[in-house]
């Protein structure tokens, strides 16, 4: 296949499948017990100059303990997947440019600093118009496709998007005729993250996830991953799970840890668990306006904190938690 | 008499009346997705809305704050993946798509990445195309809902992040886009745009109500055309008004915002 155009932008992951397989081969397989800490986790399975991508919606359905604890332990210079990416990109962002960090030195954005409808983070936007994040272009669909690729375990995929823009010429995909048809097709690079964390509905001890409602781009990335943390709002006994296996959307062999952090996509919403924490959000914009503010903000929410329980109770703890709950729709339906 | 109505309001009716019955619309929140409610309560009841985070179908219970929040699925006959929405746009079965931006261009380009400076250093970073290229590749009918002013409708991007008619005719076709998509409508506080079929840029369609085709061109930073016969804007009904206030928006997050 002739190339008739390609993307300048750089490849921050190797989209190679036979080396993905070359580590798929030695990835364990048995039925074991994988339940730790998010401490543990993040200890064990998220390492300096990793590429890492998150689960979810940008402020729904996110792990949000492991990206705290990212901040906390700090593996530094991660390359990250910016899909859908809002208040998971804005956490991550805290690292960079206040004295501790780099926790980020490369990005392929498909929707960064940005947090829908809310407005834009003030210090995300310090630390990507302060040119020492490396960037490429994507779109939402793409990488969700490069995902595809890579749980599919192969090298590339095509699709029929970003041709012909600006998004595709900082991009790192080609531009192909079919060897069928002719039709002009971009082709994307397989994306196979080394290590990706995913927030779940329920799992068991060895991994095996369900989730409920919208899965974003979850389920290929799972697969995608070399190494996956799950959190879950609950653990649930294995013998359920075989009671209904049709529920399971990721199994055992792809995880790696599952930690129970029980309201773990605060302050994002939960589908069928809880809505967003909007009041939250708006602080964490607020602080973000003023370096020194947002300083002393993520001492009091992060950095000063032991873990996600005691995040939990300085946001207001069980009573906050339960008006989130009264909040979310899908738990009052008929209404 | 009519009753009074704000530009948001005259702007979700525009949008809604030109969504037809039996229709599929990929929607965004806020604008999009109150024009989708309303044309489904009034003239389109099988119209059907989906959202790029996996929604089919839903009933919105409210206006949903994030395309990927509970509500964007809520009563929905499927919640899906992604890439499941994208590629149903994909293989042609999306009529409409909704977008916005911080720049447009005269053949309905769109900005969302940056604004000025260069790549490496931008003055200000946006947030990229998010699912915006994706949409406007592969929906047939791009709709553009914005205010209307001369920083926004300019005749060069600082970056194409979305495609609209790119260079002009034939140029979707020749990037390698699906045939016989692209940009549809623009609907301004001003006015509505459509395209010359011709050339492909940007022409006034209808003026608001009160408004002045000097106004529309004072706001706009590139040679308009203007399609004759030029029309007025039709008002909201108060049919249509009643509906958008009491069960489409009744705590005005987005009839509210002007």
């Amino acid at each position: 296949m002739n190339i008739l155009s390609q993307g300048e932008g750089a490849l921050f992951s190797d989209p190679s499948a036979d080396r993905a397989r070359q580590f798929f081969v030695e990835k364990p397989r048995a039925l074991t017990d994988k339940v730790m800490t998010v401490t543990e986790a993040v200890h064990r399975f998220i390492h300096d100059d990793d590429y890492f991508a998150s689960g979810g919606f940008g402020c729904a359905r996110i792990p949000t303990a492991v990206l705290h604890e990212i901040l906390r332990q700090g593996p530094k210079r991660l390359s990250f997947a910016g899909h859908t990416a809002t208040h998971d990109f804005q956490i991550l962002c805290a690292g960079n440019g206040l004295g501790r960090g780099p926790t980020l030195a490369a990005v392929d954005i498909a929707y960064i600093v940005g947090l829908e409808a809310r407005g834009l983070s003030a210090h995300a936007r310090r630390v990507m118009e302060s040119g020492e994040v490396a960037c490429t272009e994507w779109t939402n669909y793409t990488l969700a496709v490069r995902f595809k690729a890579a749980a599919m375990g192969v090298p590339f995929l095509p699709a029929r998007s970003m041709l012909g823009t600006d998004t595709f010429r900082h991009s790192a995909a080609r531009v192909v005729a079919c060897p069928f048809t002719g039709e002009k097709v971009a082709l994307l690079p397989a994306l196979y993250p080394d290590v990706a964390a995913i927030h779940v509905h329920e799992a068991d001890r060895y991994g095996n996830c369900r989730i409920r409602g919208t899965t974003v781009a979850d389920l290929d990335l799972a697969r995608a991953a070399r190494r996956l943390i799950i959190t879950c709002e609950r653990l649930i006994p294995g013998d359920d799970i075989r009671q209904d296996p049709s529920r399971t959307v990721i199994p055992f062999f792809c995880v790696d840890a599952v930690c129970e952090v029980p309201f773990g996509s605060y302050p994002g919403n939960m589908p069928y668990e809880y809505f967003s924490d909007e009041d939250h959000l708006r602080q964490w914009l607020a602080a973000e306006k003023d370096v020194t503010t947002f300083g002393a903000f993520l001492e009091t929410h992060i950095y000063g904190v032991g873990d996600f329980a005691d995040y939990l109770q300085r946001c207001g703890g069980l009573s906050r938690l339960q008006e989130l709950r009264r909040h979310e729709f899908l738990l009052h339906r008929g209404m | 008499m009519s009753t009074p109505y704000n530009a948001m309001e005259l702007m979700i009716c525009c949008a809604a009346r030109l969504l037809e019955d039996g229709r599929t619309a990929a929607v965004g929140t806020g604008v999009p997705c109150a024009a989708a409610m309303l044309a489904q309560r009034t003239h389109a009841p099988h119209l059907v809305m989906l959202f790029e985070a996996g929604g089919i179908a839903p009933q919105l219970p409210t206006m949903p704050i994030s395309v990927g929040d509970s509500r964007s699925f809520h009563r929905a006959v499927m919640a899906t993946s992604m890439a499941d929405i994208m590629e149903t746009c994909q293989r042609g079965l999306v009529d409409y798509t909704f977008l916005g931006g911080a720049q447009i261009d005269p053949y309905g380009n769109l900005n969302s990445t940056l604004i000025g400076g260069d790549y490496v250093h931008p003055k200000v970073r946006l947030p990229g195309s998010g699912g915006a290229n994706d949409l406007a590749s592969l929906c047939w009918r791009i709709f553009v809902v914005t205010n209307h002013d001369r920083r926004r409708f300019v005749e060069k991007l600082d970056f194409l992040t979305t495609p609209g008619y790119l260079t002009g005719p034939g140029a979707r076709e020749q990037a390698g886009l699906p045939p016989g998509t692209g940009p549809y409508r623009v609907i301004t506080d001003l006015a509505v745009m459509s395209y010359d079929d011709e050339t492909k840029r940007m022409q006034v369609h209808s003026l608001h109500p009160g408004v002045t085709l000097a106004q529309v061109r004072a706001a706009t930073g590139f040679e308009l055309g203007v399609r004759e016969p030029l029309a007025v804007t039709e008002p909201p009904t108060p049919g249509e008004l009643r509906i958008l206030r009491e069960e489409v928006d009744p705590h005005r997050y987005v009839i509210g915002r002007c």
